[in-house]
Parts: C-alpha cells; structure tokens; sequence
C-alpha cells in the first residue's frame, strides 16, 4: 500500500498559491554532510585548541565499593603524561545533578571515597598524545572494597544498602505520597491489575560525548561540546566551576545524535574547563563506545503496576497508575520524568477517575535521563497495555474499547484529571484512519486462518492511540532575522538542531514572508556568544517555539522595513506590503509603481530583528498506531510486517522533514518494543555495553512504514505547529508490543514485556502451555 | 579502544611468517583480516607485542578443486567464499554460510583461516567446516600436518594448533549436490548466532550450542537408520551444554538446535 495522505479539518498550510508552507523542499544541511562530512566535536581543527592535552578518565570497575587506595604514581611517570589527578586535587563543590535530590546525593567530579556505578570516573590521565591516556591509565593502581551493589528498584525501596548512608534512604523522590483510596475500583464491574516493566534503553546516539576547552587570556573559556543546548550546558558549567555564565562560550559543532541524551552538562564538561584551567593548555575528551554505554545517560526504566476497572459494555471507569523508576547512581533528569508520566497517564482516554503516584529510588547503574519521549512513553505504554487487559478480560475488540473511551472532539480544550489540558485532538478519528489504512478487518481473517490452520509462525496485530505532550515547560525561544545588502538574510536561533532540519525549516518560514528564496537564508545556532539565550532542541519543542520565533522575527523585520520603506516610497505604512516574488516592500494595489527590496534598505542601515515568542502553553501532538508482527511461535521471533502510523502535530511544513522525524521515531519505538534493553547482572555490572550486545536495529529489522497525516492545528501559536519529534517513538512500542501479544493471545497470553526478544516470547509460550496443559 | 603499542610485520611469504613466530614465541600473534584479534586489541583483552601480517599473502589466497576435495588457502576472505563459482558448484553449504558472517565489510576482511584459527563456538564457519568432515593443514618449522575438524577444536577459543603453526589451508570434500542447509538464527540481520545448524549429506554441525563447534550425532545416527526428520531433529540438542547469556538460556538453545535441525534438513530434503 502507498501512502495516504489524509488532510485534516482545517489543515492547507500549503493552500495559498506559490506558498512554501507544506512542501518538500530539500534539506540544505545535506550537500555538506553528504560530501565533505560532518564536522564533530572531535574533528575540529580549530587553530586555538592546537597543542591541546588529552583527557583519558580512569572508572571505576565496580558498580558498588568503597575505594581504599588510589596510587597514581606509576601513571604519572608513564610517556607523555602531564598530570594524573584524582578527586583530592580539584576544588570544586560536588554537583547535585538534579536539584529535587536529597542534597547527599552529589556527584563527585572524581570518586574518592565509594563508587556507585561501573563506569564512575575515578581519575583524570592528561597526556600530550591521545594514544598515551589508555596507558597511563591503566597503571593507576585503585584498591575497591566490594560492597553489596543494589540492581533492583524494589531491593533499592528496602533501603538495607544504602548507595549514600548519609541521605539515610534511596529514595530520591516521591509524586503522590497519598495512599491510594481502596474504594477507588469499588463501583467498576471488572478490575485488571498487571505490573509491566519499560525496560531501560540506551540513547546508542552514533557521536559519543565528546569536550573541548580553551581558556584565553581574557579569563574567559571556550568550551565545544557535543550537545542538545549551548545555553544550557553554558550555566551548568559555569555553576559548576563557580563563574559567570558571561564567561564561557560554548560552541556546538556537528552533533551526531542526542536523543535527549545530550541535553544538559555531562560532569566530564566541567572536567574538561577546569583541566583546562588547571594545566593552562587546550584540553579533549572523546570518549569511546564502551565508555559510553556506561557513561552517558540512559533512559525509560519504569516498574509499573497498571489497575484498569470499568463496565462489561466497554466503558473505562477508572485508572491507577503506580510508578517505580530508576535514577541510577547519581540523580538526574530522569527523577522529573514521573512528572510527565502522570500528567499523561489517562492517554487519550476520557476517564472518570484517575489515580498515579511515583516513587523514584537510586541503584547501581548508569545514571537515567531523558530518552526520545522522556516520561511520555512510559505514561502511552501503560495505559495501552491496560487497554489491552481490559479489552481481553471483556472479551472486546481493543481498538472497539479505545474507541468508547476516547476524548470526543468536541470536548477540546479538554482538561484531564490530572489537571493537563488538552489543546487539541481527533483521537477517534485517528483510530479510524489506521484501522482503514491498515485494512484492520481483513488482518483479522488473515489472523483467524493461520489459527485455524495451527501455523507456526502467527500474525497478530496491536492497535495504539496516543496523545503526548511537546515543548512542555520551554515555551519561550528566541529568533534573530538579519536581512544583508546581498540579499542574503541570516537567522540565528536559540534551539539546537542535531538531524532535525531547523537550517531548512526555519529558512522556509522567513522566506514564506520576506520572499526571499531558502537558498539565500543561512540559519545558525549554537553559540552562546552570538545567541545568549536559548532552550535548544529537546521534548519536541523547537518547531512550535523557535519555528514561531523565525515566523513572529520575519513579521516584526516587515514592519521595520515597512517604516523604513514609508520614507522611501512616500507612501504611509498601511498602504505597504511585501511582494514576495522581489522580495521587497511595495504598495498595495499599484503594480509597476517603484519598490524597495530588503536587500536595499539593508544597504541604508542595519535590517535586523531580535524577538522573543512564549507560547505560553504545551502542544499535544496525537496519533494512532496499527501493527502487524509475525510471531515464529517455535522459535519466538517477532517480525513487524508493516506498520501503518497515523500521526497529528498540526500543520507540516515540511512533509519530508516531518517524515523523518516520525520514521527515526517509530523505529526507536519498534526497538524498544523488540530489541533494546539495557542490562545490568546482580553485581551491577553492565551485560550491553558494546553495540555487539546492545540490540539497537539496523533497517533490516524495520519494514517500510506506512504514514498516514493528519492536521489538527493547535490554537496555542499562530501556525497552529505542535511537536512531532518524539511522536513516532511513543505511538510505535505500545502498538508493536501489543501485536505480539495479539499473536500469542489464543494460547491465553495476555502480556510479555518488552524488549519481545525470541527468547522472552518464547518463554511466554512455554509457560502458557504447561499451564494450559 | 586504543590497544596497547605493538611491533608489526608483514613477511611476504609464508616461510617468513613461521621463521617470525619461531623466533618471537608466545610475543607473536598472527593476523589475517584482523577482524576478530582487533576487536579484542581494542578492548585490551589482548596485547601481543609483535603482530605478524598474513593477511596479503597470496600463497594464502586461492579456491581450486584438488582432487575429492576442493582446496582453500586459509588467507582466503569471506567474501571471496561467497562468490566463488568452484564452491557454488562443488560445496554450496560454504558460500551460503559465508554469506551469513557479520556484514559486507567484515567478510572483506575476515578470513577463513582466523575464524577456524579463533575457535570462537558462536562463529559460523567452523561448525560448517565441521558438518563438511572437511581437514585443516597447519604447518610449521617442523612441516606440514592435516588435522580432521573433528579434532581441531579442543576447549572454547581453543584448538590442537600449536603455537609455532599456522593454518595454511582448508580441504573441504566435494559434495557436490548432495543435499545441504544453513539455519541461522539471530536477533538482528548482522548479528553472531545464537544458534545455527549446518546440514550436509546427513551430517548436521551446530554453532553456539557448547565450548567447541559441535556435531548433532544422535541425530546423525538416526539420520542413518533411515528415521525421519522430525525424529532425528528432536535429538539434535542430545549431549550438548550450551551456554547462557542474555540472548538465550540453556533450554531455549537447545529447542533451537531441535527446530532449526528439522528446517534445516527439511530444506536439504528438498533440494
Ligand atoms: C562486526 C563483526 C561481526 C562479525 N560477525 C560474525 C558472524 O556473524 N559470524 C562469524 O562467524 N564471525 C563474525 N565475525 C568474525 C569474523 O568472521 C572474523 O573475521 C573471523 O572470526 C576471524 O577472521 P580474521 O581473518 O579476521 O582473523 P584475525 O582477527 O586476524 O585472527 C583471529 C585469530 O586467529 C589467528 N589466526 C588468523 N589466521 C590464522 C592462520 N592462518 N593460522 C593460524 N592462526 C591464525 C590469529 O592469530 C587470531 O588469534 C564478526 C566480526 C566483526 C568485527
């Protein structure tokens, strides 16, 4: 099947003649990335990191363990070393990477005293050479004391191992300490309870992390980071090193894959400056693969127990959500994300009464944090795995049952429970689209026949509705437009593009309005010196903010014009408008009459717009996911034959850009729901720390997916744009996951977690046929 | 991934590669295409101080029908196994296994000689090698002898190559159109099995099933009585002690022996 390009109620961003809103045009990032290549972090030859020390960092072997020695003198007469440091030798203030911690739960910038997971850096190695950082490290001689490692949330909640005994708890947060009411499922005629796992993924982005830095002679640091947010990594460094934020500029160069892994200051950064400091030279730091499947922060890890009650006729009446996460050794971002998982816990779901709370502990392992979806997912897959359970224990179709209880249309905006409003949504229009694109009945018959024939391999097909919510807490971006006497204009933007195409896209708003052609349009970001503020690009915000802010940016730059253009023309500024085939300020209703183009009131003075959107609000971006896998039930492999994703974020403005997004995005989904899972033994150590180990899939693993748009605009920012970056990944798992158990549901299977490798299928199938038999 | 300073050497003959490991003992390792000693290299699991290149040798890089057998020089690449028209012919069962190692770059690099010479129970070729009752040459200062594959692979990672010896070339019998199957079963396209079953005339090798690269003799046996595929397959995980690790437990490797036996003959009965 093609695909189906469904347009929505009041969608036509593309409906004005000659307009540039909502078609393919080319990413312009790509002649460079597809010739001369990509320029990282660790590629830079920038003249003022030459003569640069390497920084080679020593961790810790051992997930728990108290360090009784640590000999650095052998390392230190190793060749090319300048400086072996340990924790004793830096003069910075451990960091509390999440602020809501319990403040004994810092990160040390070296471990000094314990280490609480494999991978802690214990030492810094700064040798003239990269090649001699691996020696000289290995003759750091550290003495560890094993203590007991805690792997396991619920070992972790005993709080018998104490990860910080000072704290007293490895409880780093809890949401809702309420008991839960023991009435809450009183009046529902069928109650299903179920604890589910979203496993732990790792970001795997292509670039490890990587850190330049370079101090000049005026005191101040120039820091290249592989990063999602320039400003934002800027203020945590220079927190962390007790200096103005006015006096580090961060750079980002290319950057190879962040998948929310790289929003925000790694510690290593601020390892990096203050070496740099200490040293006086230009110091690097590249880690390698292994470092950073240990290292960089790693995401989802959510016990969940779902409680789904409601009537025999379809209707959900309420919904319980109970959250167990994962912060891994040192808190960090992934403590907020319950945050997220409760607001968007009922889904798209209009339910009476409901219920979450979270309770966030620490454990030996890599540190958690933001993750394509980030809380989101995790809220998705639960409530769709409850979905499934209610559907099953009802004996109802599941996509029938999440029609019932879907948000009607007319009740947008629609306030949830849980106090989040809804902007906008079709979300059984949704449902609908996919079960037409996907031929949902006939994959039925296909179904009921390889059951009746007692096929080995078996289809079964999931069914997802989802509702997510983008740019949540970052409303505000800014946009500078600077048209140049050449014609040229010059946009510099506070998000941060790593993949996602804002070169384009934000060239395609300014030149929706100033006319002039994308190619002239250079779009810069990522620099702090040039751009002080700045929320980069993370949680699908940056179309709906720092988009708008290049569309609000290209509008104030007319008026300027305008005004300017006034004098010129003799004309007043009402009687003027932009003729975008020139370029130009013309007026209105008089062809042939003189004009100014931009380009020329550029020549007179500076023609430059700095402005500031707040969307004031989150968007929420909605969908529908329809998968066919085909389960070996002899082998328990899981196939995904096709996929069809019906996916509204608003208007597209640019389908090809757009499709990307929403493809990177499903297979990250499938991945999760099939393959990835980090894996930790009993001892805390690492089992996927290689890509060999780690099951992230290649294209043969995917099959060609199926898109179906919809365009629901949102009210919230005036071209109606929601996010769509993270949309595939959250409407994809439950969907694939859900398929897999749809294949297995005639052997009386009603739930496997996910990842669904062949081995866990096919332990799933064992298990339900020695209990069937 | 940096791996610890070594000294490198690149004989241009075989004569030469043997004089160096005479003379450098235990310090010396042998590479051919790399791809299975770098990796370990890089991990620091392994640091050799002088490695002895063999990689280019051409004495080491042929296919050519020898009598019963076709002869393979150990230097010879995956790939170059792949699209030989002399196995197509004469051994089918090795190109169609040769097709399955790793992705296009490392079946330009990897040899047949370093994955027999790796011992490695997950590999594919050598438990191919196995089934084909095929004989490995090793030589060394002392000369030349033949290892039959059923003996070649002692422990895990381990083989009865002595450390002053080299494997010069595979002979593999011709077999022609006799009936043949690879089942490979991973979790993605490029991955190492987690279980694969080699079949060839009757005679079934195992991959990822115990310490060395294994032969499903029950199966055979039964093969031999003239039961039929469904019985002999059922024995295929008889004996074995597979290993545990995050794709497979002991039990779900061994149910994969069984399953993947019968495809795999099933596919040869039809051929
Ligand atoms: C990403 C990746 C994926 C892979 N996937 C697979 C896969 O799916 N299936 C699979 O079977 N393999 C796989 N491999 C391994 C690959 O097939 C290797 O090429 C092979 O195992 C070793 O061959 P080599 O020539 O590279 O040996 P090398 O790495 O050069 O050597 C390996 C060992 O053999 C010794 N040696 C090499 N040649 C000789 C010789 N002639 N005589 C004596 N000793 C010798 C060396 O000293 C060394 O100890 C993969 C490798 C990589 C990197």
């Amino acid at each position: 099947m093609g695909r189906l390009t469904v347009a929505g109620p009041t969608a036509g961003l593309g409906s004005k003649s000659m307009s540039i809103m909502g078609t393919r045009v080319v990413r312009v990032e790509d002649p460079v990335f597809l010739t001369r290549g990509a320029t990282y972090t660790d590629d830079l030859t920038d003249e003022r990191l030459s003569g640069a020390l390497h920084l080679t960092l020593v961790r810790s072997p051992i997930a728990h363990a108290t360090i009784t020695s640590i000999d650095v003198e052998a390392a230190r007469e190793a060749p090319g070393v300048v400086a072996v440091l340990t924790g004793a030798d830096i003069d910075l203030e451990a960091p509390l990477l999440f602020a809501g911690a319990p403040k004994q739960m810092v990160r040390p910038w070296l471990a000094t005293e314990r280490v609480r997971f494999v991978g802690e850096p214990v030492a810094a190695v700064l040798t003239e050479e990269r090649y001699q950082g691996p020696d000289a490290a290995e003759l750091v001689d550290v003495d560890y004391e094993p203590l007991p490692a805690v792997v396991d949330v619920r070992e972790a909640l005993k709080d018998e191992n104490l990860l910080f005994p000072d704290a007293g708890t490895n409880t780093c947060s809890v949401y809702n300490a309420e008991p839960p009411d023991p009435d809450f499922f009183a009046d529902c005629e069928v109650v299903v309870t179920r604890e589910i796992v979203n496993q732990r993924v790792a970001a795997a982005s292509l670039e490890t992390r990587a850190a330049s830095a370079v101090w000049g002679d005026d005191g101040r640091c120039t820091l290249f980071v592989s990063n999602q947010n320039a400003q934002g990594a800027r203020d945590e460094v220079a927190g962390w090193l007790g200096v103005d934020p006015k006096s580090i500029h961060v750079i980002l160069p290319d950057v190879g894959g962040g998948f929310g892994a790289k929003i925000g200051a790694d510690p290593e950064f601020a390892l990096v400056a203050w070496t740099a400091r200490h040293t006086g030279r230009p110091v690097r730091w590249s880690e390698s693969r292994s470092e950073n499947m240990t290292g960089m922060v790693q995401g989802r890890d959510q016990r969940q127990t779902i409680t789904i009650g409601g009537s025999r006729d379809g209707r959900v009446k309420a919904y319980r959500l109970d959250v167990i996460a994962d912060a891994g050794a040192y808190p960090r971002l992934g403590v907020f994300l319950p945050v997220f998982t409760r607001m968007m816990a009922p889904g798209t779901y209009d339910i009476e009464k409901v219920d979450s709370r979270a309770t966030v502990v620490v454990t030996n392992t890599t540190s958690t944090a933001a993750y394509r979806g980030a809380g989101r997912p995790e809220a998705t897959s639960a409530i769709e795995r409850a979905m499934d359970l209610f559907a099953a224990e009802i004996g109802m179709d599941p996509a029938e049952v999440r029609k019932i209880n879907v948000v009607a249309p007319e009740k947008f905006p629609f306030t949830t429970k849980g106090g989040v409003e809804y902007d906008s949504g079709e979300y059984a229009k949704a449902i609908d689209l996919a079960l037409e694109a996907s031929d949902y009945a006939t994959l039925r018959e296909v179904q009921k026949a390889r059951r009746e024939r007692g096929d080995a391999k078996q289809i079964g097909i999931g069914v997802s509705s989802y509702v997510e919510i983008t740019g949540g807490g970052a409303f505000v971006e800014n946009a500078s437009v600077e048209v140049h006497p050449d014609g040229t204009a010059l946009i510099w933007t506070g998000t941060s593009p790593h993949g996602q195409g804002h070169a384009t896209a934000w060239a395609m708003l300014a030149s929706e309005q100033l006319g002039i052609p994308v190619e002239k349009i250079t779009v810069r970001h990522g620099d702090t010196d040039h751009v002080p503020e700045g929320g980069g690009t993370m949680g699908s915000r940056s179309l709906q903010t720092g988009g708008v802010a290049v569309h609000q940016a290209s509008l104030e730059l007319i008026d300027l014009a305008k005004q300017r253009a006034a004098e010129i023309l003799e004309a007043s500024v009402e009687d003027l408008e932009v003729d975008t085939a020139n370029a130009a300020i013309a007026v209105r209703g008089a062809p042939g009459s003189p004009t100014v183009t931009f380009a020329q009131l550029a020549e007179r003075d500076e023609l430059k717009v700095k402005t500031v959107w707040d969307g004031k609000k989150a968007t929420f971006p909605f969908g529908s996911h329809v998968a066919v896998v085909e389960v070996d039930t002899e082998t328990g492999k899981v196939t995904v034959e096709r996929i069809w994703a019906v996916d509204d974020a608003g208007p597209v403005l640019n389908p090809l850009l757009c499709e990307g997004q929403r493809h990177g995005g499903i297979a990250q989904g499938i991945a999760q729901a099939m393959l990835e899972e980090v894996v930790f033994d009993p001892d805390g150590q690492p089992l996927t720390a290689t890509f060999a180990d780690y099951g992230f899939p290649s294209a043969a693993e995917l099959p060609s997916f199926d898109l179906v748009t919809m365009e629901t605009p949102t009210p919230i920012n005036p071209l109606g744009f929601k996010g769509i970056g993270e949309a595939g990944t959250i409407g994809s798992a439950p969907a694939v996951q859900s398929a897999v158990v749809d294949a297995l549901s005639h052997l009386g299977i009603r739930h496997i977690d996910m990842p669904t490798t062949p081995l866990r299928v096919w332990e799933a199938i064992q298990d339900a046929v020695k209990e069937d038999g | 991934m940096i791996p610890v300073g070594f000294e490198y050497a690149r004989p241009d003959s075989v004569d030469g590669a043997l004089a160096l490991l005479a003379e450098h003992g235990d310090e010396a390792t042998i590479m051919a295409g790399g791809h299975s000693l770098l990796p370990v290299m890089k991990l620091r699991l392994a640091a050799p101080e002088l490695i002895v290149d063999i990689g280019r040798l051409r004495e080491l890089n042929y296919i050519r029908v020898d009598g019963d057998e076709v002869a393979i020089g150990a230097a010879t690449r995956h790939h170059d196994v792949e699209v030989s028209d002399v196995l197509a012919t004469e051994v089918p069962l090795l190109p169609a296994v040769a097709r399955t190692v790793g992705d296009p770059q490392v079946r330009h690099r990897g040899t047949i000689g370093g994955s027999l010479a790796h011992g490695d129970p997950a590999s594919d070729l050598p438990a191919a090698v196995l089934a084909l009752d095929a004989t490995i040459v090793l030589r060394s200062p002392r000369g030349e002898r033949k290892v039959p594959a059923t003996e070649f692979w002692t422990a895990v990672f381990t083989t009865a190559k002595e450390p002053d010896e080299l494997i010069v070339e595979i002979r593999v019998p011709r077999t022609g159109n006799a009936g043949w199957a690879y089942e490979k079963f991973t979790r993605r396209a490029n991955d190492w099995a987690i279980v694969a079953v080699a079949v060839v005339d009757g005679r079934v090798g195992l991959v990822n099933m115990g310490s060395t690269p294994l032969r499903a003799s029950a199966t055979e046996a039964a093969l031999a009585e003239g039961r039929s595929i469904a019985d002999a397959a059922a024995l295929a995980a008889e004996g074995t002690e597979p290993p545990t690790d995050t794709a497979g437990t002991p039990d779900y490797r061994r149910n994969l022996a069984r399953v993947l036996t019968r495809r795999a003959l099933e596919t040869a009965a039809g051929r």
